[in-house]
């Protein structure tokens, strides 16, 4: 039993400790990517590349759910609101939904999915065929040629996805509200136009969605960066991509909106 | 100027409690090719990323053209760097660009010469490898020998003193190793490099290097000439040499006593 006892101590000391050489590991790759920030503006060509990779490549995936989303929102938003009289408000509640948290958050769970994965496999199949090694080799910084470019298409991607995503999910409630429920369409726009603040619900958004995309990024390169160079390594990483993101998204969802709720 | 462009003195090297070299003595002369030979796992590898500063020796140092790898700066590395090239066990060709911008890389990378030029220097190099008519297409697209080609075309492409061979014949039919031989000392002899084959195809390389060093247990136990190691009457020289299965170099893992592991399930 005291073996047992040992061993499980044991086992929770070794996780501890990689957890904490984890998170120091990955502070340190975010530290060079700004180290390397100028020198990867200095190769536009690449950070436009990579935007392609991770943001349009990920545009059909955002527009068809954040449209579904918004129809969904039209429906159950219709359903509350009717029973006291105020199913005018559906823009309004649709609006405020998507602006403050469902664009943001679903958008980054979208990106971890999509981009973050594809991020992950492809620099953890870069590093098992030894193309960072060779890279290296050749006195070019994979940190500047590799991640920088990928981290500042992130950070750039992920809040024009998100507004893309509101804007989608607003026309979603708009086509289950309008043309199909049959509420009017002035009181929806109007209603909708009265109520969003830009600075309370836009702006809080925006800086939502910044932060999930260095967070989404930054996750899914550390990871591919980080991960053993064998298929089981690699599998795991972008398992873990998923995983990490998800949870980081949400939790810093909620400490973000209570900062700006309390503001 | 010292007659050696790579000298590794005293070198040990480990990691996870294990010690992969104990003390490891070489010399590279200036233009001359020379195999680091060993089984596998006997860290031939490793001494080439301990050459190229990816890794950092316990004890012992390796000096590149009189300056110490392990003690340069993350800037000094890379200028050390630029004097080396290095040809990756499978070529590590970046999937994402053509075999044209492979080679291409480095020399976008370190210099600022007009399109024009980079397209010929190109060119050259993928001549010089026998691949320029395959210059459009992606690396999914080559064969394992013309892969290891165009890679190395790419670790010449900007003249390198140093040219480094990870297991270049891994996986290659004789027509591919015999070109890879060929190339190997030609590409040497006409940049006026000096290199590095660590590999353990014995008759391959005894028929183009210049010097040998054999490693095994972490120590170098032989050196020579391929004609003095082929008539080499040390038993651990001999089995490497003639492909014996069994001699130093045990066929099996250590393991406890056979009759009593395998009598041991019919005890229960």
């Amino acid at each position: 039993m005291f073996k047992g006892l040992q061993s499980t101590l044991v086992g929770l000391g070794h996780r501890a400790i990689e957890g904490v050489w984890r998170i120091g590991a990955a502070a340190r790759l975010f530290f060079y990517v700004w180290v390397y920030l100028f020198e990867s503006f200095k190769r536009p060509r690449l950070i436009v590349r990579e935007i392609f990779a991770t943001g349009v490549l990920s545009l059909l995936i955002i527009l068809v759910s954040a449209f579904f989303v918004g129809m969904v929102l039209g429906l159950q938003g219709y359903n509350t609101l009717q029973k006291y009289g105020s199913s005018e408000a559906i823009g309004v509640l649709v609006a405020l939904s998507l602006v403050r948290e469902l664009g943001p958050v679903v958008t980054a769970l979208l990106f971890a999915g999509r981009a973050g994965t594809a991020i992950t496999a492809e620099i953890g199949l870069m590093k098992a065929t030894e193309q960072l090694s060779a890279m290296e080799m050749m006195a070019v910084s994979p940190v500047a040629r590799v991640i920088a470019p990928r981290f500042w298409a992130g950070v750039i991607s992920m809040p024009i996805l998100a507004a893309l995503f509101s804007m989608v999910g607003v026309l979603g409630g708009y086509f289950v509200a309008v043309p199909i429920i049959g509420v009017d369409d002035g009181a929806f726009w109007s209603q909708m136009q009265a109520s969003v603040d830009f600075r309370d619900d836009i702006l809080n958004g925006v800086i939502k969605s910044v932060v999930f995309g260095v967070v989404c990024t930054m996750i899914a390169l550390f990871e591919g960066y980080d991960a053993p160079p064998t298929a089981e390594g690699v599998s795991r990483a972008t398992t873990r991509t998923v995983v990490n993101s998800s949870l980081a998204v949400l939790a810093l969802d909620f400490i973000l909106t209570s900062f700006m709720i309390s503001v | 100027m010292s007659d050696n462009i790579v000298e590794i003195d005293n070198l040990s090297f480990g990691y996870k409690g294990r010690l992969l070299h104990k003390g490891i003595n070489m010399v590279f002369p200036r233009g001359k090719v020379v195999a680091i030979m060993g089984g596998s796992g006997s860290g031939k590898t490793t001494l080439l990323r301990l050459i190229g500063g990816q890794l950092k020796p316990n004890v012992g140092e390796v000096r590149v053209d009189g300056d110490v790898v392990h003690e340069q700066s993350r800037d000094g590395l890379y200028q050390l760097r630029r004097k080396m090239g290095m040809l990756f066990q499978f070529g590590a060709l970046f999937t994402d660009l053509s075999v044209f911008e492979n080679v291409a890389f480095p020399i976008r990378e370190h210099t600022n010469l007009p399109e024009s030029m980079v397209r010929d220097f190109v060119m050259l190099k993928l001549n010089a490898v026998g691949l320029r008519g395959a210059h459009n297409l992606m690396p999914t697209e080559l064969s394992g020998g013309m892969a290891r080609r165009v890679a190395l075309a790419r670790a010449v492409a900007l003249d390198p003193q140093i040219i480094m061979y990870d297991e270049p014949f891994a996986g290659l039919d004789p027509i591919s190793m015999g070109v890879v031989c060929n190339l190997i000392r030609s590409l040497n002899d006409a940049l006026g490099a000096t290199s590095i084959v660590v590999t353990h195809d014995v008759h391959e390389t005894f028929t183009f290097v210049d010097y040998v060093y054999f490693v095994s247990g972490g120590v170098v136990v032989a050196e020579g000439t391929p004609d003095e190691l082929r008539n080499s009457e040390m038993p651990f020289v001999h089995q490497f040499v003639h492909g014996e299965a069994d001699g130093p170099v045990p066929f099996h893992y250590p393991a406890p006593d056979y009759k009593r592991e395998m009598l041991r399930g019919h005890d229960v």
